[in-house]
């Protein structure tokens, strides 16, 4: 019986697992392409009991709106949900307070300007993709929202992109308005290195150094891709702790009952 | 009707007007005769009804929450997993139980394919179960085109135009299929009716796939035809408690996934909103569908990879009468025990090339993968039932699993 | 799941070859919890989402309505009906005793300010909007607003005087900000 079970559950794991490698091996091969290898960093958020650190996507949060929200939209995101990394009702509202969206028609039929509500969406920075193109030499800022789901390694990726601005070798042409990135696929982004160091003042006195502002608006742009992650990984812990009770029982009740038949 | 008899007066009321509890035990009931040694292969089963049950139940609650128009899938998808109450949880119920539907099914067709349930009388249960299979496959299909990411749209337009293959009515086929000149918001509006019809036809299929179980009862690890009644048990209680157990061990990975690793399965690209201007750089279908996408490439004609993609299945229906030999499990079939699991590692490497770019050694190992799989069906199995000299059968269940003469000690078979 | 498990204690007790155990009870009572436990998500997704709750409140400008006039603004999906009352207005629906009403309220209780008269337009029988908010529509007997479904009759204030309908018109959460700005909810 029990080499039924463990036979039964090795071919399980076995085409899972089987799985797991094609899957992983799949993604490999796309990352590698034509683009290094991403370093693997170390996320809070990541693992079993992961969370995400509030000062550090706080600190994020003013690396997006300060430096990324030039170009890039969060159109996913309302200013509400801004609650979720510790700012409270009130600072919410002064943040929303400072972007104008349009309203209406009001009831002389107009559209009109009012400032943003916690309600609304985060403010985008061109109202539409032809805009966003025309003013940013035909390239267009995707959004941020779900960046960090939406590309092969995910935070990992986004931090590698924002630290892996260099020289050219020698032997790359770039035309004019390409950089050089040795991490984005076919390593020519038409991006400029948009981090550079103290370009933000962290009010915790946090140096803004390259690798600091990365690291927390890869955290804060986690948190926008993936903000039920805290609640799913509390929840997944006790659904799992009671599954594996549960399960504990039903093995137990059922060497019971089929005690007779051996 | 050995329960039910001793229910209580509502019961025996409704059931003498409605045999709806008779029914129910001599399906899943101590009415059932079971042989007495199936083992844990004969859960995946009653898993597979219970995720049909879970994606039926999972899926209607996001058909509440979605939008099907092209400007809308997109962010009323994302509206579920940041705003609707617990709309993350059901969807990544969904988007997982899909995957764990494809597992549980691939591990109950293998587990036919080694103890040989397709066998004669049980042929039409086994065809059944390749229809199930095809529902299965358009569902999933239909179903990851709904949430309209770049994945979503590309994987719809080239399956759809897999049947512009077909000479003479393929285009016409195609612009039915879309309902247009490309897929789009017509063809997502058909794909989400229809993606919400199917798993209804499938639950209708199951039944009729049950009741062609009952007509001769569960096949068993030994292959042979459970004779008497020391060789069954009543499926309720000990076949009912076997699967509770089972479920659970299913719900703890299932729920692994759900909570910890929720788009394992899946692929990135389907986070970025469909752009029908741009194809991604590498498209490939779900993993489930990686076998007939290797085999769909390794035929270098186009009409030819999607008939062979369809003869892939095709070649499951037919194959009761594809296999000559009359000893159903592979534990008496020395030679085939090779080819079976030859078999299986070839569904593996064929699953292995369709994930991979259609280039170089990947192309020459999924055309050599698709030769064996048909050989396999075509060729090795009905040479193989004359060709194979079987070991020798047990007389019967009983003797086989208490040893000849034992006393039937747990035979408590209980008679209608 | 919990049924299959409690048949099986029925069955083994009916049998009389074991006893309903410890085990198999808790075990059933598992697969209970569990399949309760697993269904609940999909109700609560049913409620209001966070985006639908986080548009509970909504400004109107009232500076533009003349004295006598009414407005219908949407909140939450439901017409609230602001009216400028007038003088006589608010002395009728001040001077009649609440007594002999069905739902008795008095008129200070349902306005923050007499000129201002703030109501959620929907008729408390069974949810149609009740007339009386544009000209030359019924009012009814109260000169308030007649609700066509059933005929019901509230008054200047709001309440119900005559018909099936059981409470008053509801009055919203409702603040002025300034003198002009009223926000609900």
């Amino acid at each position: 019986m029990l080499k039924k079970l463990v036979l039964a559950a090795g071919l399980t794991l076995g085409l899972v697992s089987g799985g797991l490698i094609s899957g992983g091996l799949v993604s490999s091969a796309r990352a590698a392409g034509d683009a290094a290898p991403l370093p693997n960093q170390t996320w809070g958020f990541h693992g079993v009991f992961g969370t995400y650190d509030r000062a550090a996507a706080q600190r994020g949060f003013q690396v997006y709106k300060e430096v990324c929200a030039a170009c890039h939209s969060l159109s996913l995101v309302s200013y509400r949900n801004l609650r979720d990394l510790g700012f409270s009702e009130e600072e919410v509202k002064a943040i929303a307070a400072a972007y104008k969206v349009t309203d209406g028609p009001n009831d002389v039929g107009e559209m009109f300007e009012r400032p943003a509500r916690p309600s609304d969406r985060i403010v985008k920075p061109y109202p539409n993709e032809k805009a966003s193109r025309a003013a940013n030499n035909g390239a267009y800022p995707p959004d941020l929202s779900l960046m960090n789901k939406a590309r092969v390694g995910g935070p990992d990726y986004t931090y590698a992109l924002l630290v892996g601005y260099e020289k050219p070798p020698a032997d790359v042409q770039l035309l004019d308005g390409q950089y050089y990135n040795k991490y984005f696929p076919g390593m020519k982004i038409a991006m400029p290195q948009p981090l550079n160091e103290g370009q933000v003042t962290f009010a915790d006195g946090t140096p803004a150094t390259i690798a600091n502002m990365s690291r927390d608006v890869t955290v804060f742009m986690n948190w926008a891709a993936e903000p039920e992650l805290e609640k799913r990984h509390r929840l997944g812990v006790q659904v799992i702790l009671f599954l594996i009770v549960a399960t504990g029982f039903f093995y137990a009740a059922k060497r019971r009952v089929w005690a007779d038949i051996h | 009707m050995s329960t039910t008899a001793k229910q209580n007066g509502l019961v025996k009321w409704i059931d003498s007007r409605l045999p709806i509890f008779t029914l129910l035990d001599h399906s899943v009931g101590s009415g059932y005769p079971t042989p007495r040694n199936l083992n844990y292969f004969w859960n995946f089963g009653s898993l597979a009804g219970v995720t049909l049950i879970v994606m039926i139940l999972s899926g209607i609650f996001l058909a509440m929450n979605y939008t099907a128009h092209v400007d809308h899938a997109f962010n009323s998808v994302e509206r579920i997993m940041r705003d609707v109450n617990g709309g993350w949880l059901i969807r990544y119920i969904h988007v997982n139980g899909a995957s764990m539907f494809f597992i549980v099914v691939y591990i109950h067709i293998f587990r036919g394919l080694y103890y040989g349930s397709y066998k004669a009388p049980r042929e039409l249960l086994w065809i059944l179960g390749v229809v199930l299979l095809l529902l299965m496959m358009a569902t999933a299909f239909m179903g990851y085109v709904l949430p309209w990411g770049q994945m979503s749209f590309w994987g719809a337009t080239v399956i759809t135009n897999l049947f512009s293959a077909f000479p003479i009515v393929g285009e016409a086929i195609v612009t039915l299929l879309w309902g247009g000149f490309s897929v789009d918001n017509p063809t997502l509006n058909r794909f989400f009716a229809l993606h919400y019809l199917m798993p209804f036809v499938i639950v209708g299929v199951v039944i009729l796939h049950i009741a062609a179980l009952h007509q001769f009862g569960s096949n068993n690890p030994l292959g042979i035809d459970a004779k008497s009644d020391k060789d069954k048990i009543p499926f309720h209680p000990y076949y009912t408690v076997k699967d509770l157990f089972g479920i659970g061990v299913f719900a703890i990975i299932f729920a692994f996934f759900v909570f910890f690793a929720p788009n394992f399965f899946g692929e990135p690209d389907n986070y970025i909103p469909a752009n029908p201007m741009q194809t991604p750089p590498h498209i490939v279908p779900e993993w489930y569908f990686l076998p007939f996408y290797a085999i769909l490439r390794s035929i270098p004609d186009k009409l030819g990879g999607v008939l062979a993609m369809f003869a892939a299945i095709g070649v499951l229906a037919v194959l009761p009468w594809l296999d000559t030999s009359k000893i159903r499990s592979t534990k008496f079939r020395p030679v085939y025990f090779w080819f079976f699991w030859l078999l299986v590692l070839d569904c593996f490497v064929l699953g292995w090339a369709g994930g991979k770019p259609a280039e170089g050694i990947y192309v020459i190992v999924g055309r050599i993968a698709t030769a064996y799989y048909f050989l396999h069906f075509l060729v090795v199995l009905p040479l193989l039932g004359k060709l194979e000299t079987p070991k020798p059968l047990p007389s019967s269940i009983a003797a086989a699993v208490l040893g000849s003469g034992a006393a039937p000690a747990g035979a408590r078979m209980e008679k209608p | 799941m919990a049924q299959s498990a409690n048949q099986a204690q029925k069955h083994a007790t009916a049998t009389g070859e074991t006893r309903r155990d410890f085990i198999t009870l808790t075990a059933g009572a598992m697969g209970g919890i569990g399949a309760i436990a697993f269904i609940l998500p999909f109700i609560n997704s049913m409620n209001p989402a966070a985006d639908t709750l986080a548009l509970a409140s909504t400004e109107v400008d009232i500076g533009a309505i003349k004295v006598g006039q009414s407005v219908t603004v949407t909140w939450r999906g439901k017409p609230v009906f602001i009216r400028h009352r007038t003088e006589e207005e608010i002395k009728t629906a001040e001077a009649v005793s609440p007594a002999e009403m069905p739902d008795p309220q008095t008129d200070k209780d349902r306005v923050k300010k007499p000129e201002w008269l703030v109501l959620i337009g929907v008729c408390t029988h069974l949810g149609c909007v009740p007339n009386g908010q544009k000209v030359g529509e019924t009012k009814g007997d109260f000169g308030g607003w007649f609700c066509p479904c059933h005929g019901s009759h509230y008054d200047m204030s709001g309440r119900i005087r005559k018909g099936p309908a059981p409470r008053n018109l509801e009055v919203p959460q409702y603040a002025f900000l300034t003198d002009t700005t009223l926000r609900i909810g």
